[in-house]
């Protein structure tokens, strides 16, 4: 290792050590500490003295003991190989720490997050000779056989192409191009190192209007997300924020999904691990590992590794934006890593906010979720980048820290209900607390593919089960036989939009996945039988025989049983469904 | 420092050998010592007394002038001109052997039956080492364990960590006994084993348990760590790892499929806040320290199985609720790192139901990879379901019921009512020594569901209606 050394160990207690005699560190500067080589972080300078966040479990360290600095920020390394990988909380393969020390995760490791031996077939679409913006494409590597990897100029580098390698194969050091930026000619590999605390630039901003199409039906039509834009997911343990993390990585629309496992089980990344390979896109009939990479500090990994995590996390997102992709990032969960930003504030013995949260914690959240958008990228395309982080909070109560300040910068929120959850009812995204500011930004977007019917049918469901709500409340007091059946035909309604559309299961082949239209199908069909049956009670039809309307369990089960693109068998429904209502209303004519 | 060229290994081995008397501060568990050698991060201690009766500790704070370690065993008696340390240049370890089963250790792992000290076949640190997620074998292979609640319900999966959340009064000790004697995996012969660690726990409740694993005559296959009530609070900090490690042993390199029962959960954070307090850290939620989540993780982490080894290791740790609250930080950290948890409810208990496991929130999250055809019934998850979505609705009809009184339901909901009871009285409850067959509970379960209209039921399957509900079995 030729780094210098930087200080010595004064004192270790947990993962924050302290250096002595510390003269040209500098801040956030990644360094190695002791004989064992942690990997760690310079976080605070004063004096001689400087404060190393340790990434490692530091037993056994000692005073004494030499740091090394590395001379730079802690950075990534980003290019062709990134996808298809699973990556510590600082970017480092585990696999191949698997490979060198065994099963059980050793320390003071080093390995290339990018793998040396693998070669690339580039190809070169830069003309020689041309002048090159920053960001401009080199070429390409069709680094799975669903994403083209396009090699780009890094940020902050540009100029005159002075050659560039013919199409071949290539190891990600190999030099690819050389260009003259004007003071130096730089030699560009396939790799671009980036800090992992510093945004990638993009050229500039756009208003989200597209949404992440997720297939998730409570999402996609009661509260949808648009690509760029970010959402939080509290809920309490066991409500379903993994699961639905899970589904969203599984279906969702976007190019590329990184999800970052930050303090969560070990099992749910090994889940992830054996069960997305297997899985295939239903847009492109590729396996969906092809378009995740993963990001792994589960709870019993280092406490520092985490803070890190999601920066790891939206890193590598930003670099696949800058491509042209639609990327979403699952973060799971944001509470995790604030808890180790506290975890870290205690151990620097800083002066603590609420709960023992650092001051900057609100501020250190909306950076974080400032970094999505739906951009303009410096390579002249459109990329984006939507966060979609789960939250835990203590005893699933909202009003919390954390929760608190991720919905004040944050447009979307689903919040997970504990009574659904109890029910089985997934996922169990509350109708009541939930909310989407994106609605308007999408909703042409909907009306494009489904017709003006969309917002007015959508407005139509959610005033319904703001109704069901107030006569919940009435027949908790007095029984439902109290109310009038057009009132009780209102909770029959809801309840079958909860079991026929809220309600999805995620292990059902069909029903995991709704695509935009038949959601927008189902839910025509639902309140048809609302608007019909409204109108046969005040011809005089009773609720008992509305209820017992064979076609309905037709409905129930039409999730299951009705394919995406098989718009005749819902047009039968309704036929059906219309058929029934008029030989009700004829008894009564 | 001298300035020899010595490797750091033997420097420290060499420094292994110096002794330190006098200490600078007694504080609690925690002892103060000035001016040593440069000592590593959580190095294992050992202090002697003027008495000369050595105890273990370990170093929580090191620097350049000052060590801060703390003491196991507790700092009575200690004084501070006439206690000795000495840094051992390790970590805290156990020596591990298939000899330990059948033994009982005390919370350190030091035995306190009447027997030798086992011979080790190796030593390991008790701290253990994250498993890389790529190295894990997903669970999916359930444990039959003979009760409706869990089988039926909340299946238990081989490797899966599923906690006990009880309370002061209920069977949870019942119940863990239970699942210990009965627990087995279809179809296979396998080497079983037991590791119990007892943190802070009466002494009728390890007899309890020493019993229970006599008269099965399954004590051959049990190790037992006990960190009793009133032994000190400090030595709980090691217990569960102490106990982790030789399961580790047992099950990736003996092969062994190893149930670990921790029991009380509870009484090992207090430990943890008590050392948090006296090192003066920054409280989170109710005074416990703000890595207990981390803490927790650690120990509840350290189960699972590994791909191409034959072993696992199932966690089912206890815990008793203060105050029955289930939001309170222990059980709520601990529900965020394990794969579900079996809840108790006291209403339940109360009215003599065996075991008294919640209907709703409990969970076990593995449970959807390892049931239905193939493993338990091709009807298993669908009906599991739709008993969690009916029991769901009998809740409601029983609030409403408070209300305008049982006599004034609908008769629809009347029947919900009947489904609950039964639910309740012979699906859930059953005799601490009765061994249920998963055939017998899942019947159970549509036995119950017959209780009400097929149209009720939208989470089954019309084809499973026609083979389950349909057939009118007598019970």
């Amino acid at each position: 290792m030729n780094e210098r050394i930087i200080g010595r160990v004064r004192r270790v207690n947990g993962p924050v050590i302290i250096l002595r005699g510390v003269r040209d560190a500098r801040m956030l500067e990644l360094v190695h500490v002791g004989n064992g080589l942690l990997v760690g972080e310079v976080i605070k300078l004063e004096g001689e003295e400087a404060l190393v966040q340790v990434y490692e479990d530091t037993t056994g360290l000692a005073p004494g003991e030499p740091a090394y600095g590395s001379g730079m920020p802690l950075s990534l390394e980003l290019g062709p190989g990134l996808l298809g990988s699973i990556y510590d909380g600082i970017q480092r393969p585990l696999d191949e720490l698997l490979k060198r020390t065994g099963t059980f995760i050793g320390r003071g490791v080093s390995a290339n997050a990018l793998d040396r031996s693998r070669r690339w077939g580039f190809v070169p679409s830069a003309a020689k000779g041309s002048l090159l913006a920053a960001g401009a494409v080199l070429g390409r590597v069709q680094e799975t056989s669903r994403i083209e990897h396009r090699i780009c100029l890094p940020p902050g580098t540009s100029g005159k192409l002075i050659s560039i390698a013919p199409e071949g194969e290539y190891g990600v050091d190999e030099v690819v191009a050389v260009i003259d930026t004007g003071q130096e000619r730089r030699e560009l590999t396939m790799v671009q190192r980036w800090p992992i605390r510093v945004p990638r630039p993009a050229r500039s901003r756009r208003p989200p209007s597209i949404p992440l199409v997720t297939g998730q039906r409570v999402i996609d039509t009661l509260f949808p997300l648009a690509k760029g834009g970010t959402v939080a997911i509290p809920g309490g343990f066991g409500t379903g924020k993994t699961m639905t993390q899970h589904a969203i990585a599984k279906w969702c629309d976007a190019d590329i999904i990184v999800y970052i496992g930050c303090g969560e089980r070990g099992n749910e990344m090994t889940d992830v691990l054996t069960e997305f390979p297997h899985l295939v896109d239903p847009r492109t009939g590729k396996s969906l590992m092809e378009r995740t990479v993963l990001i792994a500090n589960t709870s019993n990994m280092p406490v520092s590794a985490r803070e890190a995590s999601v920066y790891t996390g939206v890193t590598i997102a930003e670099y696949f934006r800058d491509q042209g992709y639609h990327v979403a990032v699952m973060a799971d969960s944001t509470s995790r890593w604030a808890e180790a930003l506290r975890e870290l504030s205690g151990r620097m013995e800083e002066m603590p906010a609420e709960e023992g949260f650092p001051a900057y914690l609100p501020t250190r959240i909306a950076e974080f979720y400032e970094r999505a958008g739906y951009m303009d990228t410096l390579s002249g395309s459109e990329g984006s980048m939507s966060i979609i982080g789960a939250v835990s909070p203590p005893g699933g109560d909202f009003s919390e820290p954390v929760t608190q300040h991720t919905k004040r910068f944050v447009r979307c929120f689903w919040g997970l209900d504990r009574n659904l959850a109890n029910a089985r009812h997934y996922p169990a995204i509350s109708w009541l607390d939930s909310y989407s500011e994106y609605l308007e930004d999408v909703s042409s977007w909907w009306t494009d593919l489904a017709g003006e019917g969309w917002a007015r049918d959508r407005k139509e469901i959610v005033e319904l089960l703001r109704r069901e709500t107030r006569l919940l409340q009435v027949v908790k007091l007095v029984g439902p036989d109290a109310l009038p059946d057009s009132q009780r035909f209102v909770i029959e309604v809801c309840g079958l939009f909860k079991n026929a559309f809220l309600q999805q299961n995620a292990f059902d082949e069909v029903d995991r996945f709704s695509s935009p239209l038949k959601q927008y199908k189902m839910l025509s069909l639902i309140l048809a039988y609302w608007r019909r049956g409204a109108g046969a009670i005040k011809r005089g039809v009773s609720l008992g025989e509305l209820k017992k309307i064979a076609v309905l369990q037709d409905i129930v089960k039409m999730k299951f049983t009705i394919k995406d693109d098989d718009e005749e068998a819902f047009a039968k429904l309704a036929a059906a469904l219309d058929r029934a209502v008029d030989r009700l209303e004829s008894a009564y004519a | 420092m001298p300035e020899l060229k010595l490797g750091p290994d033997t420097e420290r081995r060499l420094a292994a050998a110096r002794e330190y008397r006098g200490l600078a501060r007694i504080e609690g568990p925690l002892i103060f010592v000035r001016k040593t050698h440069p000592v590593g991060y959580r190095e294992l201690v050992e202090c002697v007394d003027s008495s000369g009766s050595p105890r273990l500790g370990m170093v929580m704070d090191s620097s350049d002038d000052l060590v801060v370690a703390q003491i196991f065993e507790g700092t009575q008696n200690l004084t501070m001109p006439d206690t000795t340390v000495r840094f051992t240049g390790k970590p805290l370890s156990l020596g591990v052997s298939t000899a330990m089963l059948g033994r009982v250790f005390d919370g350190l792992g030091r035995p306190i039956d009447s027997g030798p000290p086992p011979k080790a076949e190796r030593e390991v640190d008790v701290n253990g080492r994250p498993i890389n997620p790529t190295a894990r074998e997903y669970p999916r292979d359930f444990i039959q364990t003979g009760i409706s609640a869990i089988d039926g319900m909340n299946t238990l999966i081989r490797g899966q960590k599923l906690p006990i959340f009880s309370g002061n009064g209920l069977p949870h000790n019942e119940l863990a006994a239970q699942i210990a004697r009965q627990a087995k995996i279809r179809g296979g012969k396998t080497d079983f084993a037991v590791v119990f660690a007892a943190m802070g726990v009466k002494h009728d409740v390890a007899r309890f348990f020493i019993r229970s694993f006599e008269e099965t005559g399954s004590s051959d296959n049990v190790a037992l760590f006990l960190s009793l009530a009133d032994d000190p609070s400090i030595e709980r900090i090691v217990t569960p790892r102490v106990a982790l490690s030789l399961a580790e042993f047992l099950a990736y390199e003996k092969g062994m499929h190893v149930l670990v029962i921790l029991t009380d959960m509870a009484n090992y954070c207090e430990s943890l806040r008590e050392i948090s307090t006296i090192r003066g850290e920054i409280p989170s939620r109710k005074g416990y320290p703000g890595y207990l989540y981390s803490d927790l993780a650690e120990i509840y982490e350290r189960s699972g199985m590994i791909k191409g080894l034959p072993g696992s290791i199932t966690q089912l740790p206890i815990l008793t609720m203060p105050n029955d609250d289930i939001s309170h930080p222990i059980p709520d950290l601990t529900g965020y790192i394990t794969e579900g948890q079996i809840v108790f409810e006291r209403d339940l208990g109360g009215r003599g139901i065996y075991p008294p496991v919640a209907g709703l929130p409990s969970l076990s999250r593995l449970m959807k990879d390892g049931i239905g055809k193939g493993m338990t019934r091709e009807d298993h998850p669908h009906l599991a379901s739709q008993l969690f979505a009916a029991y769901s609705y009998v809740k409601d009809v029983r609030n409403l019921a408070s209300v305008i009184g049982e006599e004034e339901l609908s008769p629809l909901d009347k029947k919900y009512i009947a489904f609950g009871e039964f639910f309740e009285t012979r699906f859930i409850n059953q005799s601490p020594d009765e061994d249920r067959s998963m055939e017998r509970t899942l019947d159970l379960g549509w036995e119950a569901l017959r209780r009400l209209p097929a149209e009720e039921l939208h989470r089954v399957t019309d084809e499973e209606l026609d083979t389950w509900y349909g057939a009118e079995v007598g019970g």
